[in-house]
């Protein structure tokens, strides 16, 4: 239980995959154009996240090594076609608004990222719990960008009227560029409380290589980023 | 260090030339145009230049005192963008607004890069296009003697109305508060020819360019007027001689100055004939900016004894 824990953890603060490993970008700058849309996202990857984890995780010691790819693809594929038909039957307006962006969850970073680096050497328990932590992550991050852009370039929090009525809003900010100033604002604030942590004493690995890279969720490094920043840390502590 | 063994990097020939000094000659540059703006527009107008040039020194004073570094408030260059801002926006512009182009300009475009020398594109332009894009309705909204809306003379153009073109070289019109006089713009861009500040590669090519853009695809052949209209219509003379010739946004080599230059022509053409308002110089500019890197890539000279023939 403690492992499971410590995934939640993982996936929504250590190692948050919007604001930390900035994995699956398109879809965090495309849909969080308000916050339903965010949530609805967030909430669409983390269903075929946690189920696809939770089967990869199943079928490990039966997919053959060579082909792990193409079978990881059928395997998230088949999951998100149930998500698209479900949504399309039961909540339209969010089908509607999410469009393209749903089929594109097959080629998401984080849910093709989590299968190769964490269900395809783990067992199913702590697999589901580290598709439930990755997917809240990501949820969080990008409801919490939708909120952002929502708020200035609307004036509205989920269609809720929130702002002054002499307030007008900034468009720019629900357009594509405003995607990017949100995030890189976002990001720094992040950064900033990570490093006043820090500086109080407690640990906070800069990037997600703290844990080594059975947990990461970059597979192209290959323990290139981990070397590098060890050698790094050493440098430091040599120079002290 | 001893003062006999300086040991530094090249250029070892200083000019006496600062920052400071370069700065103020182009706000002496830009006074013509704005006091035509204020005698043009009247008090609003005024109000508008002294608050967006003021938040804009202020936002870079604050700024940097907060990320304790060197507060470089005083080098003029902040009120250069505040006050080319304010050239560029409409006369009727509220004061919010202002202040949120200029926190723009000076916080997001130049000091979140590295400040002063390090800016990708122009910080004015960029918070102009920002403003234009978020407030569509306010920024493209002009009242010229007292009667709201009254189109641009390039709006005219695309609409196919005639227009004055005497009005619009002296800058009897509605528009910016700095783009309507091209005489006035003129003869600051002048001063800064004599001074040194600015040379004419730039300048010259962009409005060369963009003259033989738009005699070949204008429609209207070598049509005097509307080629001399096209010209003193929107911002292509503020942009031209003050923001193009940006030293931080512009390519330093010669021939990259003359690429530069047939881009910025180019491209407004395109945007004026083809897109979808009237104006594009700004964001031919912007655009023009991003490629500079490219461009002085691509003309970088041959160091003495380099390359030629075998």
């Amino acid at each position: 239980m403690e492992k499971c824990k410590e995934r939640l953890y993982n996936g929504l603060i250590k190692e948050n995959p919007t604001f930390v490993l900035m994995l699956g970008m398109c879809p965090t700058l495309a849909v969080t154009t308000s916050a339903v849309n965010g949530a609805g996202m967030g909430l669409t990857t983390t269903v075929v996240l946690v189920m696809s984890n939770m089967l990869i995780s199943m079928l490990r010691k039966i997919i053959p090594d060579s082909v792990r790819m193409p079978a990881f693809i059928v395997v998230v594929a088949s999951f998100v076609t149930i998500v698209q038909f479900l949504l399309e039957g039961f909540v339209p307006a969010l089908y509607d608004s999410l469009g393209l962006y749903i089929p594109l969850i097959v080629v998401n970073c984080i849910i093709l990222g989590r299968a190769e680096s964490y269900a395809s050497k783990n067992p199913v328990l702590p697999s589901v719990f580290d598709g439930i932590g990755m997917g809240l992550g990501f949820t969080v991050g990008l409801t919490a960008i939708g909120i952002v852009r929502e708020v200035i370039g609307a004036g509205e929090v989920f269609g809720m009227r929130v702002m002054p009525s002499s307030y007008e809003p900034v468009t720019i900010f629900i357009l594509a560029p405003g995607a990017f100033l949100v995030l890189a604002g976002l990001v720094a604030i992040q950064n900033k409380v990570r490093a006043v942590l820090a500086k109080k004493g407690r640990n906070m690995p800069k990037t997600g290589c703290g844990e080594g890279c059975a947990s990461c969720g970059n597979s192209a490094c290959n323990g290139k980023i981990f070397a590098v920043e060890n050698e790094e840390q050493k440098g430091r502590e040599e120079q002290k | 260090m001893s003062g006999n063994f300086n040991i530094s990097s090249s250029p070892h020939i200083r000019a006496q030339i600062t920052t400071r000094d370069i700065m103020i000659y182009v706000l002496i540059a830009l006074i013509p145009a704005a006091c035509f703006g204020i005698f043009n527009f009247g008090i609003s107008a005024l109000t508008v230049i002294a608050v967006t040039t003021l938040s804009a020194v202020i936002t870079e004073a604050v700024y940097q005192k907060l990320m304790h570094k060197r507060v470089t408030a005083d080098d003029c260059s902040a009120a250069v963008t505040g006050l080319l801002l304010a050239l560029n926006l409409p006369p009727a512009a509220p004061w919010w607004m202002c202040v949120l182009g200029s926190i723009f300009a000076i916080l997001i475009v130049k000091q979140l890069f590295g400040g002063l020398g390090q800016n990708f594109m122009n910080p004015a332009l960029g918070a102009r296009c920002f403003l234009l894009i978020s407030f569509t309705g306010r920024m493209t909204t002009f009242v010229y003697n007292d009667v709201v809306t009254s189109p641009t003379p390039l709006a005219a153009m695309k609409a196919g109305e005639s227009v004055d073109v005497l009005d619009m070289l002296l800058g009897n019109t509605a528009g910016t508060i700095g783009e309507t006089s091209a005489v006035a713009i003129m003869a600051g861009a002048i001063f800064l020819l004599v001074k040194g500040v600015i040379d004419l590669r730039i300048p010259g090519t962009y409005i060369a360019s963009f003259v033989i853009f738009i005699i070949l695809f204008g429609g209207r052949g070598l049509d005097g007027s509307y080629v001399i209209a096209q010209l003193c219509g929107g911002g292509l003379m503020l942009g031209a001689w003050f923001m193009a010739t940006d030293y931080v946004t512009s390519p330093i080599t010669k021939n990259g100055k003359i690429l530069y230059g047939a881009c910025l022509g180019i491209l407004t053409g395109v945007f004026r004939l083809f897109g979808g308002s009237a104006e594009g110089v700004s964001y031919a500019i912007i655009i023009s900016n991003l490629l500079v890197p490219l461009i002085e890539k691509l003309t970088l000279p041959k160091p003495f004894g380099k390359g030629g023939e075998r």
